[in-house]
Formats: structure tokens, C-alpha cells, sequence
């Protein structure tokens, strides 16, 4: 077995690993915990596929930025007096019965595609680092997208300001 | 590296992210189910992009939803937030008031 198959594997049992606790556990917070071990090792497949980039902007966008946004959004909302924060699963029958059955219907249409026979997945991929061609793309094909999403970005920054403070007459009413 | 199971790792992923979403009352844990998703969406991207080290388009397009992801939490969290305020409770079957 290669080295890169095992590294892949381990990354692969990481992901999956975290992301069973995640479903299986009913503390909230444990399920944050869990969920930057997913994104780390979405990240590290991220790597093995060649997308250096993308890794590092999950590791700094999810870990850094979303994991944290959502930590500090369980303390808001929830009293820390002893109590531990949990949230069992509901109608556990019914979830399992439509995420089963797509996950049985993707895995069906996976096989069935039989990705392996086309031809171009069996040339060689070998791309060294692909960071200078996806920043060459990113800033000439797609400079309007990437404009437009910064643009998005800000705004989202704005009014998620402006729905979580204060207006100014909770302000007074606060004095 | 066997192709398939990358798209089998997409799969379960977007799988588990359903069922934590169907599930789970708090607001939060539905929060973290779809950032499940998004992530099962963009393992599936990047596999098929790495075989076309020209183009690129299906990482440009992750981070696209990587952007739109975190612009999306932040605000979700936020009306959760303010929500909390108003209601004292992130329960979503709580937040009934404008059933019939």
C-alpha cells in the first residue's frame, strides 16, 4: 500500500470518526469540539488532492472563524448554571429513514456511475502545486465573481452586526 | 487512491449533516448539520477538480461556498441570538408563534 493511501485513510477514518460523534452525542458543545476535528480532516484530504489553498482557507474560515462564531453563540444561548448544554435527537426514526435511505441512494448512483471506467480519471494527476494557476484564474476568468462575493461577504458582516446589537431605543431603555 | 471513496466520504457526510438537521431541536446543532453539508458539497468539488489541474473551476467554486458558509453563520448566529432574546429558549419547536 502506498503512503498516500494511508495518509488518505487516515484522514478519511478522522472525518468520519468525528462526524459519527457529532451525530451520536447530545452535548452541544462536544459536537463543536467534534466538528473542527471534521474540518481538519477535510482539510488534510483536502491537501492529498492537491488543493493546498482551499485547505488552509478551511482551516482559517471554519476553525478559526466559524467553530469560534459558534462556540461563543452556544454561551449566549444557553444558561451555564451547572447544567450541561444538551440537545437529544427527535424523532430519531424518521431521520435515520431519510438519511439512510438518500445515503443508500447516493451510494447506489455512485456505483452505478462507475467512475472509475471514464477515461480521464485514470490519466495521470500529478499536479505539483496549482496555487500559481489558481491564483492567476481566480484574479483574470473570475475577477467578477470574486468582486461580487466580497461584496456579499461585507454586507453579511454588516447586517449580522446590525440584527445581533442593540437598536439604539434597547440602548436608552437599557440605561 | 480508489476515486469512489471519496464520493462515499461526501456522501456520508452530507448524510450525517441531514440527519443532525431532521433531528435536533436546538438551533445550533441545525447550524452545525449544515455546515456538514456545505463541506460534503465541496469534498465532491475538489475530487473531480484535482483531475483537471488546468481549469480549477471546482475549487474556485468551494471557495465560493466557503465564503458564502461563513457569511451565512454569521448571520444565522446572529438571528439566533436576538431570537434567544425574545423568546429566552433556542428550541425551535418553542418558537411557535405563528402557528395557527
Amino acid at each position: 500500500m502506498e503512503t498516500s493511501n494511508i495518509i488518505f485513510y487516515i484522514f478519511g477514518a478522522i472525518t468520519v470518526l468525528s462526524t459519527l460523534y457529532i451525530v451520536l452525542t447530545k452535548n452541544i458543545l462536544y459536537a463543536a469540539f467534534a466538528l473542527i476535528l471534521t474540518f481538519i480532516g477535510v482539510a488534510g484530504i483536502f491537501i492529498f488532492l492537491g488543493a493546498e489553498f482551499i485547505a488552509v482557507t478551511q482551516i482559517l474560515v471554519y476553525v478559526g472563524g466559524i467553530l469560534i462564531l459558534l462556540v461563543f453563540g452556544i454561551m449566549l444561548t444557553n444558561r451555564l448554571s451547572e447544567k450541561k448544554v444538551v440537545s437529544p435527537s427527535y424523532n430519531k426514526l424518521f431521520g435515520f429513514v431519510i438519511a439512510g435511505g438518500l445515503f443508500v441512494l447516493l451510494i447506489k448512483g455512485i456505483l452505478q456511475a462507475n467512475f472509475s471506467a471514464l477515461g480521464w480519471i485514470n490519466q495521470e494527476t500529478s499536479s505539483p502545486s496549482g496555487i500559481r494557476e489558481f491564483g492567476m484564474t481566480l484574479m483574470t476568468d473570475y475577477v467578477l465573481a470574486f468582486e461580487i462575493i466580497g461584496l456579499l461577504l461585507l454586507l453579511a458582516l454588516i447586517g449580522a452586526v446590525r440584527i445581533a446589537g442593540n437598536t439604539r431605543k434597547e440602548a436608552e431603555d437599557a440605561i | 487512491m480508489p476515486f469512489d471513496y471519496l464520493l462515499f466520504l461526501g456522501a456520508f457526510l452530507f448524510c450525517a449533516g441531514l440527519f443532525v438537521v431532521v433531528t435536533r431541536k436546538n438551533a445550533i446543532m441545525v447550524l452545525i448539520g449544515i455546515e456538514l453539508m456545505l463541506n460534503a458539497a465541496n469534498i465532491n468539488l475538489i475530487a473531480f477538480s484535482s483531475y483537471d489541474p488546468v481549469a480549477l473551476q471546482g475549487q474556485i467554486f468551494s471557495i465560493f461556498i466557503i465564503t458564502v458558509a461563513a457569511a451565512e453563520a454569521a448571520v444565522g448566529l446572529s438571528i439566533i441570538v436576538k431570537v434567544y432574546q425574545h423568546f429566552k429558549t433556542a428550541d425551535l419547536d418553542k418558537i411557535n408563534e405563528l402557528k395557527g
